[in-house]
């Protein structure tokens, strides 16, 4: 069974300065007894005293400010961070979509490159073998997909990162937000493969500063604030309380 | 220890994606190269060759005798530093990958090592040839190889896994490590001949020789190249093999059990 589910889960991150992040310093540090203040590594806490339970089904999405720790989140969603504090268990397979250009190489081919990611997001090299037609056609890239991928516009990256991306038959889909950079007739394409993606994967956590995509994909949402969950419930009540009234003003457009 | 053990094997069950991109970091080595990898081929050969005419001259020793010596000593070499130095900055390099998808942390080392056994199979092509040039008296212990080049694979993981979370942590140990196995190069017979140092008339030479034996790397390289060359086969060298294997795997196990969800945070 698909679920996510976290107790008290803390993330802390040391920050190694240059100095701190050397041998020298800490054997100095031992040899001289000198365990004082300014060897200790400075602590940032990125997320504090997690609670969630999501089920089969769920589709939550993440609002807050930048750096409030929506992508920490992801993370530790997806396994990435296993927590310094608390518990967290995943059960399900995860396809974590953070960055379309991770895992992207651009010596290769966009074909290899197809297969590359698919095998990255937990796919069998037969599952993209069947499915690597399909992603050519939904790019249009046509010939191009032979070329080393460093010969491709910005644009045209996007196009196949979204392509595999959207491929996929993901147990648990973790979105973060910045698939943008496409002109617009593309995107309306894109967006209908996103939905069906999302109808497709078990649950979702989508963190997003859009609105709309987030009434469109999401049913319930989290709020972060500086690294703790403020508020969570069904999606309009938390995008009314994080946006103020102007969230039931939209409300009130979309359903005129 | 359990998830420790989850994501050795989790990382094993991952052969499509490690397996692919093993091959992937060699052809992208030599992309747009007329010969791609059989470069790997060709510089081994160079090497071994000018190293073995170099030091058949240097210690008056016959060229037939030298040079399959240095070569399989090299060939072995070549995939022991390769294990600890790119083991030492495995994770480091891998940066993005680590943050961005949720894997084992052994796939990336799987990865390492994979494209280790290859550039070692295009290097057997070199052993081959040096065959043909050169027989060897080989016997049927000759097979003894295969056990001691698994054995050298099974090394080559703990070590990149152990290397590559202990220089995450402390950025220093990738600079030591490098300097340190390219001393070990000289330090273990791979150009000299263990065995002449030891029977040397001068007792001084042959008493520091044996100072050889406390190097680890002299034993993984004697039980591959002993049979490899038709020489006598030694049990010690097999036995410190298999202690080190053991008491190093232990030492990454307890390692890896503690600090292994700390990779992510210290990459």
């Amino acid at each position: 069974m698909v679920s996510i589910t976290t107790r008290d889960a803390s993330v802390d991150f040391p920050i190694f300065d240059a100095k701190s992040r050397s041998l020298k310093k800490a054997v100095l540090g031992v040899v001289g007894g000198n365990i004082s203040s300014d060897t200790k590594v400075p602590i940032i806490e990125a997320l504090r005293d997690i609670n969630v339970d999501l089920q089969h089904g769920a589709r939550v999405g993440l609002v807050g400010h930048n750096g409030a720790g929506k992508s920490t989140l992801l993370r530790l969603l997806a396994g990435i961070y296993e927590p310094t504090r608390g518990t967290a268990v995943v059960e399900g397979r995860v396809a974590p979509v953070f960055d379309l250009g991770v895992g992207m190489d651009p010596e290769i081919s966009g074909y290899e490159n197809i297969m590359i990611r698919g095998l990255f997001l937990g796919m069998t090299r037969k599952q993209m073998e069947k499915r690597v037609d399909d992603i050519a056609d939904f790019t249009e890239l046509g010939d191009f997909l032979s070329m080393p991928l460093r010969t491709y516009s910005t644009g045209m990256r996007v196009r196949l990162a979204l392509g595999v991306v959207t491929s996929i038959d993901p147990e648990i889909l973790l979105l973060d937000e910045g698939i943008g950079a496409v002109d617009a007739a593309f995107l309306e394409k894109a967006r209908d493969r996103l939905s069906d993606l999302v109808d497709r994967a078990g649950l979702l956590v989508f963190a997003s500063h859009s609105d709309e995509f987030l009434k469109r994909l999401c049913t319930s949402a989290i709020w972060m604030e500086h690294g703790q969950i403020k508020q969570q419930g069904p999606l309009k009540a938390v995008l009314r309380a994080y946006k103020g009234p102007e969230a039931v003003l939209d409300e009130g457009h979309g359903a005129a | 220890m359990r998830k420790t053990l989850a994501d050795l094997s989790g990382g094993w069950r991952q052969r499509e994606l490690w397996g692919h991109l093993g091959w992937q970091d060699i052809r992208q080595r030599y992309r747009r190269s007329v010969l791609g990898p059989v470069w790997i081929t060709i510089s081994m050969a160079v090497t071994a060759v000018a190293l073995g005419i170099l030091y058949a001259g240097l210690f008056g020793v016959p060229l037939e005798t030298l040079l399959p010596h240095v070569l399989v000593g090299f060939i072995v070499w070549a995939f022991i530093s390769g294990c600890i130095n790119e083991g030492s900055e495995v994770f480091i390099a891998n940066e993005g990958l680590i943050k961005h998808l949720p894997s084992p942390i052994s796939v990336h080392v799987y990865r390492l090592v994979w494209r280790h056994i290859l550039f070692f199979a295009h290097n057997l092509i070199v052993y081959a040839v040096m065959l043909i040039v050169f027989p060897q008296p080989l016997k049927w212990t000759a097979l003894a190889a295969i056990p001691a080049v698994l054995l050298l694979m099974v090394n080559g993981a703990w070590v990149a896994l152990l290397a590559g979370i202990v220089s995450t942590r402390f950025r220093d140990l990738t600079p030591i490590t490098q300097s340190i196995v390219q001393l070990m190069f000289f330090l273990t017979p791979i150009v000299w001949i263990y065995d002449d140092l030891i029977n040397s008339p001068n007792p001084a030479v042959a008493e520091r020789a044996r100072l050889a034996e406390f190097n680890p790397f002299l034993h993984f390289v004697e039980i591959v190249r002993a049979p490899m060359l038709g020489n006598d086969q030694l049990v010690r060298h097999w036995v410190v093999v298999l202690v080190i294997t053991v008491v190093g795997w232990i030492l990454t196990l307890v390692v890896m059990r503690r600090y292994r969800a700390r990779v992510a945070y210290w990459v």
